[in-house]
């Protein structure tokens, strides 16, 4: 192929490319990057100033890559062909400088934004609401224990009104994310871990198990409800009144090992659940009878 | 079942048969093909050749060559997992059903990452170490030859019992590094968990002694002459690497066995009751798996190193920055391991500092990239086949470093670790650092190996398919991430996902066919050996002292031990018109004997695997005590070399000379 030819087919697939792209990502629905809550807003804004502190680097490397390729092919028989050229401390002092530099801002951004971000963090505003998630083996269970209810695989929260979520898990590690509101963290048996989100508009969001806990992990979505205030105690008004109670008995049948999509609302006969299942997982399992005994499986 | 028949079959049962077509069609298809090469060979009455000529070789371009054919193996049996795994989130949208049920899916995954890294990786780095780290400083092979052999029948070892869990048993289904409590006996308690366990110990041990070697090797072998600064990069790249080996490795064998004895013994170390800690064993297993990541990648930057001054006809650039590079990054690769789990919860302090130290090994990494780009500059570049992996690499594992980079911020962490993000940033620095490097290595140093170039223009090929490929496998993942996809998703809901899985689908298929690009290119070099034939030694005008000896290199590497007297002394010596030996420079030298000990420790190795994973107590302690028999026989051995005469020597250099 001649060079002329080359050029264009290498073009032309480029373009074809960049096209199927375009095409791929038209009216697509990204929530980290639209999203709907204030941690998720923060992070969509570092996402975009590391992006771009990156492209200082990136357009250097494609620039040059393209123009030592272009300039210094053999069959150019470049002019300034200097085979002995191996050192100069003035261009080395550049790219040591430089990319210190970047990472000196980048590492300021990385200590402040860890602290601001910090999942454990509570979010200013008014007094958080503490929501109690278990993650079980296939479904999410959140627990209101200020207001007397529970709710299975969908989590209605106010908007405008900071969430503290404490989770633990009576599954392998398992983590929940929602993406739209910002951040995720693992659960983990017989231990607590906490994350704090707060929505900004209403709507209904995903909330996505990220960590493998067994076969029915990919199916194990749970929906924040972003709702206002009055919907929200009116939920749990309702909630309270009707009959579907969760207790440990009601509970001990939610944690069979099962894929569970469906939502479903619990008025809440016993406060304590969360403390028993954290609590009985960190001394010896009395989870663990309800899987395998591990003495069991040894003949 | 009485006791006895427990005793002699401990947990083995016709239930750990494979059930589903896919895994009946590769459970028979295996051992079937074994079969046939076994039959091809008696056919061709070759097992006395292949005995003596690899089996029992103790010869590192042998041993090497074995390496990088097991790894190439290992990559279509770990490409077919990839294209499976897309085939399934091609389709496995809402209600539809993708062709494998969750479980399967979940150990073809693992399955995948397994392969990938253990077997394939690492596969090509030994493989591409052990074929050039002695000729590169003018020794005759490795420091220690028989432990060279038998590093690399652990590591065979291991990839066999790895792929008999497709035969019988099934593979673990909770992921490549397999965190407790999903792979603890109380959420796993079938044998696949402890194949993926007693496979890669088997192979991590090998790997262990093998950086031993290499290090030992670099220290004590280089030629005379040849100070710490004058090695090439790509040796400084091994020396680091050895080291990282021999720290990280260590952690990583330590980490399996606790979780085996939790398994078998019924321990508590990583249990998450009674005292025992998952977390514990997140952080040990990355302890390791963070530096094997530069384990792998370091090499790869070497291969770059030599590859970019060779075809630039042009000295390296800033070769003391490039070594300062590399000993930066081996000082910080081992303070970054809790990047991999931001989301703990360890608190915003510990976060803060992994965050950073992260950020900072990406200087001296982009440090060398500049220099790579600065060697060009001003050079004389020949756009062969090793310069456009090159260029390939740069593309690629630039995108990754950024996202990379994206990712080392704990507050951005949180939104895209364990997601497709993730996933797409670490093929991208995988694939594009490792495995084009050690393309771009295989095709540079084939000649030198086997006798004959392999052909330009379908590496070419190769490489523009892989690229494009990778382009369309992974960039839909970048976003898929962002929009709310994990990892090891078998399935989906949101239908807006499907058309990006196709699109990655297809970019696997593409790569798909770069590899079989590469296949033809190796199948059609044979071919066409003659016409391709390295008359010189030198095909491409080489810098270093592996290009000095005649092609194929024979076993004994050098006829005469070079003197070196500066950095790419080769390049000079030939400017010097210094390339020729006198008679009286041969001296006689003596080289190591073929040694079976590598296989049969192999073997015994093997076995005590397979005794504890399906409990027969009774093969366990008889398989570990011939491995120790076997080693401590070897101690004793002091007839294990023979010597080559001064004038066999010089007529043989002469020979191959000749041209």
């Amino acid at each position: 192929m001649s060079r002329g030819l080359r050029l264009a087919v290498a073009l032309l697939l480029a373009f074809v490319i960049l096209g199927l792209f375009a095409w791929l990502f038209q009216g697509k629905h990204i929530d980290v990057l639209s999203p709907a809550g204030v941690v998720a807003d923060e992070q969509r804004k570092i996402l975009l100033f590391a992006l771009i502190l990156s492209t200082l680097v990136v357009i250097p490397v494609f620039g040059i890559l393209t123009f030592v390729s272009l300039k210094y092919r053999a069959s150019k028989r470049p002019i300034d062909y200097s085979p002995e050229w191996g050192e100069s401390k003035r261009l080395e002092l550049i790219w040591w400088g430089v990319p210190i530099a970047i990472i000196a801002v980048l590492g300021t951004v990385i200590y402040n934004t860890s602290h601001s971000l910090d999942p454990y963090k509570k979010i200013a505003g008014d007094t958080a609401i503490e929501v109690q998630v278990i993650g079980l083996q296939w479904k999410w269970l959140f627990i209101y224990p200020d207001y007397g209810v529970a709710s299975l695989n969908r989590m209605p929260i106010p908007v405008d009104t900071p969430i503290r979520l404490v989770l633990t898990t009576e599954a392998p590690m398992s983590a929940l994310w929602y993406p739209a509101l910002g951040s995720q963290i693992y659960a983990m048996n017989g231990m607590e871990s906490q994350l704090n989100v707060k929505a900004t508009k209403l709507g209904q969001y995903k909330g996505y198990n990220t960590n493998i806990n067994g076969e029915g992990y990919a199916k194990m979505i749970a929906t924040a409800d972003a709702i206002s205030m009055n919907d929200f105690l009116k939920w749990t008004s309702n909630t309270k009144t009707e009959n579907n109670l969760l207790d440990m008995l009601v509970y001990e049948e939610i944690a069979e090992p099962e894929i569970v999509r469906d939502f479903k609302s619990y008025r809440l006969d016993d406060t304590s659940i969360y403390d028993t299942v954290l609590m009985r997982n960190m001394t010896h399992g009395a989870g663990a009878s309800m899987h395998h005994s591990p003495g069991a499986t040894h003949e | 079942m009485s006791d006895f028949v427990t005793f002699l079959i401990g947990r083995m049962s016709f239930e750990y048969l494979p059930t589903d077509p896919a895994t009946i069609g590769a459970a028979i298809g295996m051992p079937l093909g074994v079969l046939a090469v076994a039959a091809l060979i008696t056919y061709f009455k070759k097992w006395k050749w292949l005995w003596q000529q690899w089996v029992t070789t103790v010869d590192a371009k042998k041993i090497g060559t074995m390496y990088i054919v097991v790894a190439i193996l290992m990559l279509l049996r770990g490409g077919a997992d990839a294209l499976m795994l897309r085939l399934q989130t091609a389709v496995a949208v809402g209600d539809a059903k993708g062709p494998f049920d969750a479980d399967m899916f979940q150990q073809v995954v693992t399955a995948h990452g397994t392969l990938m890294i253990f077997f394939v990786a690492m596969g090509l780095v030994f493989g591409i170490i052990n074929w050039v780290l002695p000729l590169l400083i003018g020794a005759r092979d490795m420091a220690f030859p028989v432990l060279n052999s038998i590093s690399f029948w652990l590591f065979a070892s291991g990839m066999i019992l790895n792929n008999f869990a497709l035969v019988f048993g099934g593979f673990s289904n909770g992921g490549w590094l397999g965190y407790p409590p999903l792979t603890g006996l109380e959420y796993n308690p079938g044998p696949g968990v402890d194949y993926w366990i007693w496979s890669l110990q088997i192979a991590g041990i090998g790997s262990l002694l093998s950086g031993v070697n290499f290090f030992t090797t670099i220290i004590k072998n280089r030629a005379p002459g040849m100070t710490l600064m004058k090695m090439p990069i790509f040796t400084w790249s091994v020396l680091v690497t050895s080291v990282l080996i021999m720290l990280a490795f260590p952690i990583l064998t330590v980490t399996l066995a606790l979780l085996g004895f939790d398994r078998t013994l019924g321990t508590h170390f990583f249990t998450s009751d009674s005292g025992g800690n998952p977390m514990l064993y997140i952080n040990l297993i990355w302890a390791w798996g963070h530096p094997e990541v530069y384990i792998l990648v370091l090499p790869a930057f070497g291969v770059f190193s030599e590859v970019v001054a060779t075809y630039s006809k042009k000295k390296l650039f800033g070769y003391k920055s490039m070594v300062i590079a590399l000993l930066a990054i081996m000082f910080f690769s081992f303070i970054v391991w809790q990047h991999h789990f931001f989301t703990m919860g360890a608190g915003a302090n510990v976060n803060a500092f992994f965050g950073i130290m992260t950020a900072v090994i990406a200087i001296p990494t982009g440090v060398k990239i500049f220099n790579w780009l600065f060697t060009m500059y001003r050079g004389s570049i020949h756009f062969t086949a090793p310069m456009f992996w090159f260029l390939a690499f740069v593309v690629t594992f630039t995108i990754g470093g950024v996202t990379g980079v994206l990712m080392a911020v704990p507050a951005l962490d949180f939104q895209v670790h364990n997601t497709l993000f993730l996933v797409a940033h670490f093929h991208n620095v995988i694939i594009g650092g490792v495995v084009f490097g050690l393309f771009a290595g295989i095709t540079h140093w084939f000649p030198k190996i086997f006798g004959f170039k392999l052909h330009d223009g379908l590496g070419k090929l190769s490489a523009i398919l892989w690229q494009v490929g990778f382009i369309l496998a992974f960039i839909p993942l970048y976003i898929l991430g962002l929009m709310g996809a994990v990892r090891r998703l078998d399935s989906y809901d949101d239908p807006t996902w499907q058309p990006l899985f196709i699109v990655s689908g297809i970019g696997v298929v593409v790569i798909a066919l770069g590899m079989a690009a590469l296949i033809m290119q190796i199948g059609y070099s044979i071919w066409k050996r003659n016409e391709l034939k390295d008359e010189t030694g030198d095909p491409w005008d080489g810098r270093t002292l592996e290009w000095s000896v005649p092609s194929p290199a024979p076993h004994y590497n050098f006829a005469v031990t070079p003197t070196v007297t500066e950095r790419d002394d080769w390049w000079y010596r030939k400017q010097r018109n210094d390339t020729a030996y006198l008679k009286s420079d041969y001296v006689d030298i003596w080289l190591p004997k073929n040694s079976a000990v590598g296989l049969l420790v192999g073997v015994g190795a093997g076995m005590a695997g397979f005794a504890i994973i399906w409990h027969l107590w009774w093969l366990l302690v008889p398989a570990l005590l011939f491995v120790v028999l076997v080693i401590i026989r070897q101690t004793m051995n002091d007839d294990d070399d023979a010597r080559v005469s001064a004038t066999e020597l010089f007529h043989e250099d002469n020979l191959g000379r000749r041209a």
